[in-house]
């Protein structure tokens, strides 16, 4: 559990990191809380030259509103999502989210952007930024880009950022109608299957739905079939359940695992979709 | 002066553990914080498959790496250190501390690296390129029985390391079976009850894995190991073996132990190497497990099946009870690996008159890392097969599982017990914690509680499980190591108090239950007893800690050193007071005679006269220092109840744990509040083991649970609020009439589980479900027709 030699370095700024990162030429990694880099590093699966700290350039961390959005900046801690009070007030299914990640010790560390950047097929965070269609924001060399969730997972470990792109901040618009239910894996508390559900209801009907799903497949992904069928059905559990379903079994290329087999994976996939869907029905009302 | 004693007599309150404050400030001192000048870090290149030939191993790159002073092969290190020794009287074969030519499990050491720093040295390990010629990795345990599908060790044919041992009525301790008994007990049974089950391997996982600083002098010829070991003294006989020194010559230390299980009490192969490439080098060397290492290198626990019949009469009475065992031990024997299961087979009695009891053991290699003692070894898996089976005889004749236990308990009246293994329980009174357990539990009450649950069509159900377990290990017939323990007490000139125990404590709070002993013992306050431990430099002689021995056997010692150092006290005393020493008291600090307050001396004045007696009272030597071996003449019994209330998700199979009550009866308790802490400790190791705990292998050999990201190590989070309370059944068997604690709460716990989960299942008609209890597994048995 010794990593093999590297450097480190504290970044003052986001375009101090962008730099680096830069001539670094590929071989350097951006560190903020470190809970899923510094493991893989300590098994050698990981072996950056350079380690760039970001946890503390000012700015990059906090939660606050704009104009109705909310912001959070990247190397916000899961604790002080789990714990913000404009989020319980305003989007209290986010917070639930991170309240679920892994112990107390990894929230108090581990950060949004780290979680998202890192994209564990398993991690929560992923599934929620597809439930509020998140923008995640991105600066790199070139400029600065607006990346939305749905874009952003692209497969196992791999997401939309470049070798000298930084997470900066997410922004997403708040819905009180929203929750994230999840099947922890006990050793790691990462989902064995994780939903997040948003919902807009109007005069009693489903107005739409976003869905995210983690821990079923590869990246995190929507379940665009369940939202299609929930589109103008009466907002009643029953028209979630039976929309619910089949949400597993349209999924292609589940995962199966020690944890789970594949066909369980699914199984719990309906399950939960299922449970997210109604606990944000209980919260529309 | 005041009549009443200033001083509280300790033993039997809740005193707070004297460790505490500086292990939780993280003010102890580990083996990894020894440093020693001129030291250098050893790393342990580890074969990464399960089974294979060595066909080469380059060490020239990592041997011209800066910083590295040496490279061993096995065939080097061979040359310095002779095969490892087991600590049992059954056959071995050859086991070499790094492997020569062949690899028999994932994490075997091949080489080894003796560098400046640990960076060094790890950085060296990767440079070592060692080629296999792969065998096939013998993984199934039934499978391997059958020599399937290869041989680890070629003179253990069909990879039995143990045939078959036969025990329980009717067979004679020279070996000779007769069936007779068994036999009939069956032939005249109104119903059996048989079921295949499995207690699973489990990863020992203590907080602090494993290290070792070895120190060898050239100019003394002597030997210094720090070790993260539970009995120093056996590693100090097994390390100035294997180096050819003799016992006066090693000193064996066991700073602050973070946690032992069991698995600490094996003298490993890490502790082998670094002493002898101490000793060929002449440096200082020290080595540190790391997590990933710990889960392949040090030794796993349980890994039993069972084959289980019970033959009973429709009333419930029990006939006969046959147990076939067949242990998983891995790759290789080690200290006590073969003795273990024999433990299952002691306790296969449990807490009832079974008229007859056969149970036959057999011992396999497979290409796994090698079991040994873990927390309970033998007695938690016995206590499993059998209270399993109890329930599934309950539920069989539809009777409640507590009535079915009463009915056939050893009755209070029948102590001494002899059971048909031929150990003798010492005392019990199993009706009295039943009866305690059910009215905490409020048994009725909770019946009708999951009768209403599953009317709802909630999976709820109950558990009630039995134990009795055996502790306080000794005599010295019944442990190779010797059965006895030492203490040396010493009034210092100051008055003050040090106790020296050859229990090794790691967790079990001895510095606090001694310390109330001894200050009770001669009337002086807490704060001034030191108990000494954990370094053979200090402590004369010892045994260690395991087998929940350390109060019941260690304690005495204390006790009885104390008492002559005390009697001797008296005599000076008496002197200066001129005074009987029969007639003194020793209250608060003073040593006065008995009815006349006034006359009392401070302790220390008389500590002082001791060290200059002038003059000196005629008959006695100068000093107030004493010894004491005590060896029982038997093994402790404890016992208990535990019951368990718990909930299963129908459409996810996810267990929650909703009520766990344990009443235990560890005899006498010096110190309720640690033994609650043992308790918790031990409940939350067999509650993990039911239902979040398993070490599982690929079918290649290869570990899958091989971090704590897939070995789920329970915390807080996973337990309700633990419900305890106790009887107190003193033991005869020592004069304090305790019995031990530090593994009861592993035996109950996981059957009583179980239990409760096949009686949330019900409904499907599932009669037994193996640990642990995995979400699919069940998830499965609720949507797929009953199967588990």
């Amino acid at each position: 559990m010794i990593a093999t030699s590297f450097e480190y370095t504290r970044a003052a700024s986001v375009e101090a990191a962008i730099a680096r990162l830069q001539s670094a030429n590929g071989a350097a990694k951006l560190i903020a809380g470190g809970h899923s880099l510094v493991p893989l590093m300590k098994l050698r699966l990981s072996e950056p030259g350079l380690l760039i700290d970001i946890a503390r350039i000012p700015g990059l961390a906090g939660i606050r509103e704009l104009g109705g959005r909310i912001e959070i900046g990247a190397a916000t801690v899961h604790h002080d999502v789990a714990t913000s009070s404009l989020l319980r007030a305003t989007c209290p299914m986010l917070a639930d989210a991170a309240a679920s990640i892994g112990d107390q010790q990894v929230r108090n560390r581990g950060t949004l952007g780290g979680s998202l950047a890192h994209a564990d097929p398993a991690a929560d965070y992923p599934a929620a930024m597809l439930a509020l269609d998140a923008d995640i924001h991105v600066r790199g060399a070139s400029g600065a880009r607006v990346v939305k969730a749905d874009a952003f997972f692209r497969g196992l470990f791999t997401v939309d950022l470049k070798a000298d792109e930084i997470i900066t901040a997410v922004q997403f618009s708040p819905t009180k109608a929203a929750a994230y239910a999840k099947l922890h894996q006990r050793a790691s508390h990462f989902a064995i299957v994780g939903v997040a559900a948003a919902l807009e209801v109007a005069g009693g009907a489903i107005a739409s739905a976003r869905i995210g799903v983690t821990g079923a497949t590869p990246s995190a992904k929507r379940l665009r079939a369940v939202e299609l069928r929930l589109k103008g059905t009466k907002a009643t559990v029953e028209a979630i359940a039976d929309a619910s379903r089949d949400a597993g079994a349209e999924l292609a290329d589940v995962n199966g695992d020690l944890h789970a087999s594949e066909e369980y994976r699914r199984a719990m996939v309906a399950v939960f979709t299922r449970r997210a869907l109604t606990a944000a029905l209980e919260r529309a009302r | 002066m005041p009549s009443t004693p200033v001083l509280p007599k300790l033993v039997g309150q809740r005193v707070k553990r004297r460790e505490d404050p500086r292990l939780i400030q993280g003010r102890g001192t580990y083996v990894d914080d020894i440093a020693l000048v001129g030291m250098r870090y050893v790393a342990f290149k580890r074969s990464d498959i399960a089974h294979g030939r060595i066909r080469s191993i380059d060490v020239a790159a990592a041997a011209g790496m800066d910083g590295v002073e040496a490279v061993y092969t096995g065939a080097d290190i061979a040359k310095i250190l002779p095969p490892m020794p087991i600590g049992t009287p059954f056959p071995s074969p050859e086991h070499r501390a790094v492997a020569v030519d062949t690899v028999r499990f994932v994490g075997e050491p091949v080489a080894v690296v003796v560098a400046s720093d640990r960076y060094a040295a790890r950085d060296a390990v990767d440079a070592i390129g060692v080629e296999y010629d792969p065998l096939p990795a013998v993984v199934d345990t039934e499978a391997a029985m059958t020599g399937k599908p290869t041989v680890i060790h070629p003179d253990f044919p069909n990879n039995l390391a143990v045939a078959l041992v036969p025990s329980g009525t009717g067979v004679t301790p020279d070996g000779a079976v007769d069936d007779s008994a068994i036999d009939a007990a069956f032939a005249a049974a109104e119903v059996v009850v048989s079921q295949r089950m499995v207690n699973h391997r489990l990863a020992p996982s203590a907080i602090e894995p494993r290290g070792v600083v070895a120190h060898y002098e050239p100019g003394k010829g002597t030997m210094t190991i720090w070790s993260s070991t539970q009995n120093p003294h056996i590693l100090r006989t097994f390390i100035a073996a294997l180096n050819g020194m003799g016992q006066d010559q090693v000193r064996a230390i066991a700073p602050e132990v973070g946690g032992g299980f069991g698995a600490k009490i094996n003298i490993y192969a890490e502790e082998y190497v670094c002493s002898a490439v101490s000793k060929a080098l002449g440096i200082p060397v020290k080595w540190n497990e790391d997590r990933t290492e710990a889960f392949v290198a040090t030794t796993h626990g349980r890994d039993i099946i069972a084959y289980v019949d019970v033959a009973a009469k429709r009333d419930g009475t029990l006939l006969g009870l046959k147990i076939r065992l067949i242990a998983d031990i891995g790759a290789y024997n080690m200290l006590l690996t073969a003795a273990i299961p024999t433990l299952t087979q002691m306790m296969a009695n449990a807490t009832y008159n079974i008229p007859a009891i056969r149970t036959t053991l057999t011992e396999v290699f497979t290409n796994k890392t090698p079991t040994d003692a873990y927390r309970g070894a033998g007695r938690p898996e016995a206590t499993y097969f059998v209270e399993r089976a109890m329930d599934m005889l309950a539920r069989e004749l539809k009777m409640d599982p507590a009535e079915l236990r009463k009915k056939n308990f050893i009755q209070p009246a029948q102590f001494p017990f002899t059971t048909q293994a031929g150990a003798v329980y010492d005392s019990g009174d199993y009706a009295k914690a039943l009866d305690r357990a059910l009215e905490i539990a409020d048994w009725e009450r909770l019946k009708r509680e999951r009768d209403a649950a599953q009317r709802q069509g909630r999976l709820v159900g109950l558990g009630l499980s039995m134990y009795v377990e055996v502790c306080g290990l000794g005599p010295s017939a019944a442990l190779p190591t010797g059965g006895w323990e030492h203490a040396q007490v010493t009034v210092e000139r100051d008055g003050r108090i040090s106790a020296t125990t050859g229990a090794s404590p790691h967790g079990q709070g001895n510095e606090t239950t001694f310390a109330q002993m001894i200050a009770d013992q001669f009337g002086v306050p807490i704060e001034h007893v030191s108990i000494l431990h954990g370094d053979t430099g200090v402590v004369k002689q010892g045994i260690g800690t395991f087998g929940s021995r350390s109060q019941a056997v260690g304690g005495t010692a204390i006790h009885l050193a104390g008492g002559k150092v005390k009697s001797k006290m008296a005599k000076f005393a008496a002197a200066l007071m001129e005074a009987s020493e029969d007639d003194l008291v020793f209250e608060n600090g003073t040593i006065a005679v008995k009815g006349a307050p006034a006359s009392a001396k401070p302790f220390a004045a008389v500590a002082a006269y001791a060290y200059v007696p002038v003059p000196l009272p005629p008959g006695l030597e100068p000093g107030l220092s004493d010894e004491a071996f005590w060896e029982p003449a038997n093994n402790t019994y404890p016992f208990g109840c535990h019951i368990s209330m718990l909930e299963i998700d129908r459409e996810t199979g996810e267990p929650t744990l909703l009520k766990l009550v344990a009443v235990d009866d560890a005899g006498t308790l010096i110190n309720p509040l640690i033994v609650e802490g043992q308790i918790h400790g031990g409940l939350a190791q067999g509650i993990g083991q039911a239902m979040i705990e398993e070490v599982v292998y690929s079918e290649d050999g290869q570990l899958v649970t091989g971090s704590f990201m897939d070995y789920a190590m329970p915390r807080a989070i996973d337990f309700p609020r633990f419900e305890l309370d106790a009887t107190v059944t003193p033991t005869p068997v020592n004069p304090l009439g305790a019995k031990g604690v530090g593994e009861a709460g592993t035996l109950g716990s996981t059957p009583c589980i179980v239990s409760a989960a096949v009686d949330a299942l019900s409904e499907f008609g599932v009669k037994h479900v193996d640990m642990m209890l995995r979400p699919e597994k069940l998830w499965r048995i609720i949507h797929q027709g009953g199967r588990p």
